[in-house]
């Protein structure tokens, strides 16, 4: 016979410190961008119509020079007529992303799963995580270089601590929202305790998890292009230096947009993850 | 009370103590509980807050061990988890991110094999919810909600079913709809039920008797048989015997001992009965 010497409780909120916490960040997949219908997406597009024809028509009636800023159709072309010579940047940017991602994704999803089964270990271990999740990972970058050199290596554990420690701390959240009611049911079955974190726990980690990969998988795009600039001669953000550093504007703002889209598909991604698996915590 | 063993109890609790060690000190939740549940028989516990009443159940399903004491299950003691109990939880307690049928498949997921899918189906029939199994729980009312908790719980055939206040956060006609639910169910099949409850009213109405336990250290202070007909009809719970009855509980619960103004009733229970029925 189990001895657990807690008074069981069931209070209609969950326990665990997250109580606020997930519901301001679950808004991401219920609130955020509900886009309903026809009507709203023609207004949204209506509204971009209206911001890029204004930039262009008053760029061009100022006779606004390019190299501050370049008209709006420069760009677009620039992005059509080169965009040979910059999409072999954005595939070592994404191959940088994804792998320094799935490594930081990986090592911050079972510290968290395994860490919030120890409360003691996870006390000891909270101020070091949250050193990690505040300190800019970027300040490390000049240092990998020097001992990694100027390949993906320093560029991909640059990420993967970005994401990590995003992912975990979120996740660990998920992890601590304990729902004694449920945990008693499965145990009333008598599940064990791999049963109980597969099927109880894990599935009300979900959202905050979703969250965290998400926060994450943002984290690390920002963190690779910015070691891009640092140094090396690849990745989208050594585009952005050398067109910047060349007066290449049009070029230059083409690399931001593609790199706008990168940042809004990781969103749209997590989004309608988020909305399949998740939803029913909203 | 009574320690002697009933040969046709199905439920023994013997000597039952619980100590939980707090911050504070520990603390002496219930205190030799003797009780002895009939096969068959649906008992009702009831007290004030704070009595142990969900530790003396939580201690019945195995969920976890006593200080002192012991529950047996047809004279065999209780170590853990057993699959002849069935337990009903407070606010229905299904998983929110399964659908209603992936809610009742739950407990074989863990336990290993396969539902009836007859006689969940059938239960899912009987309690109201045809069609529904594709549902969140969220789309659900609250009393659709503990539907089909017990769907959950019956799934399974227990021989036992233990319920922990189920329906308190109904609302009082769901409340009462759901007692007469239980009831039919309960007497379509062989089913034990023990039931914990803040409503004198459903401990009366369901029971065939009724415990009432002191406040802490929670002991068992007294039972009241209700000897009324089942299925128990509004005009019986109408009468002055099971007013007198629920008086008496109540007056017992907030401590008052006194004996009641108005004369107890003379006529011996099935006098009463008649009386009710004609």
């Amino acid at each position: 016979m189990s001895q657990s010497d807690t008074i069981p409780q069931f209070s209609k909120s969950k326990s665990g410190d997250g109580q606020s916490v997930d519901l301001t960040n679950l808004a991401a997949f219920s609130g955020g961008v509900g886009i309903k219908s026809a009507r709203e997406v023609a207004a949204i597009l209506l509204v971009a119509v209206l911001i890029v024809g204004g930039c262009e028509l008053l760029l061009r009636i100022y006779a606004v020079p390019e190299y501050v800023m370049p008209l709006p159709s420069s760009i677009a072309v620039a992005l059509v007529t080169e965009f040979h010579l910059i999409a072999p940047h954005l595939g070592y940017t994404l191959v940088e992303l994804l792998s320094g991602f799935a490594i930081g994704a990986v090592v911050g999803l079972v510290m968290a799963a395994v860490v919030t089964q120890f409360p003691f270990v996870e006390k000891i271990v909270a101020p070091y995580i949250l050193v990690l999740v505040t300190t800019p990972m970027l300040a490390l970058v000049p240092l990998l270089i020097l001992r990694f050199g100027f390949g993906y290596t320093p560029r991909i554990i640059a990420v993967a601590l970005a994401a990590g420690p995003m992912v975990m701390i979120n996740a660990a959240t998920g992890f601590r929202r304990v729902d004694a009611g449920k945990i008693a049911l499965a145990r009333s079955y008598g599940a064990s305790t791999l049963q109980i974190f597969w099927k109880i726990r894990a599935p009300m980690a979900l959202p905050m998890i979703l969250v965290g990969l998400m926060i994450g998988a943002i984290f690390g795009l920002l963190t690779a292009v910015g070691a891009e600039m640092v140094g090396g001669g690849f990745g989208l953000g050594n585009r952005l230096t050398s067109y910047s550093s060349m007066i290449q504007m049009p070029q230059f703002f083409a690399v931001v947009l593609l790199l706008s889209v990168l940042g809004i598909l990781i969103y749209v991604i997590f989004f309608l993850i988020g909305k399949k698996w998740a939803s029913w915590e909203a | 009370m009574d320690a002697v063993d009933d040969p046709n109890a199905k439920l023994t609790v013997r000597q039952a103590t619980k100590i939980y060690r707090t911050a504070s000190g520990d603390l002496v939740a219930i205190d030799r509980c003797n009780l002895d549940v009939r096969a068959r028989e649906i008992v009702s516990i009831v007290g004030p807050s704070g009595c142990g009443k969900t530790t003396l159940l939580w201690s019945m399903s195995g969920l976890h061990g006593l200080t002192a004491g012991e529950v047996r299950l047809d004279g065999k003691p209780i170590t853990g988890p057993n699959p002849e109990i069935g337990m009903v939880f407070q606010d229905a307690n299904l998983l929110p991110w399964r659908n209603l049928d992936s809610n009742i498949a739950f407990p074989f997921e863990i336990k290993g094999g396969k539902p009836d899918r007859a006689w969940v189906d059938h239960l899912m029939h009987r309690v109201g919810l045809d069609g529904f199994g594709a549902k969140m729980p969220r789309e659900l009312s609250g009393g659709m909600q503990q539907r089909a908790a017990l769907v959950r719980a019956l799934s399974f055939k227990p021989s036992v079913l233990l319920m922990d206040e189920p329906f308190g956060a109904l609302d009082s006609f769901t409340r009462e709809e759901m007692n007469r639910l239980v009831e039919e169910i309960w007497m379509e099949t062989p089913t034990t039920i023990v039931l914990i409850t803040h409503s004198i009213e459903e401990a009366v109405f369901l029971s065939d008797r009724v415990v009432v336990m002191s406040p802490r250290p929670g002991r068992v202070a007294s039972i009241h048989p209700v000897p009324f007909p089942r299925p128990r009809s509004i005009e019986i719970m109408t009468t002055r015997e099971v007013f007198d009855l629920m008086t008496t509980i109540k007056l017992e619960i907030v401590g008052e001992r006194k004996s009641l103004s108005a004369p107890k009733p003379a006529a011996p229970p099935s006098a009463a009965l008649d009386r009710a029925a004609s």
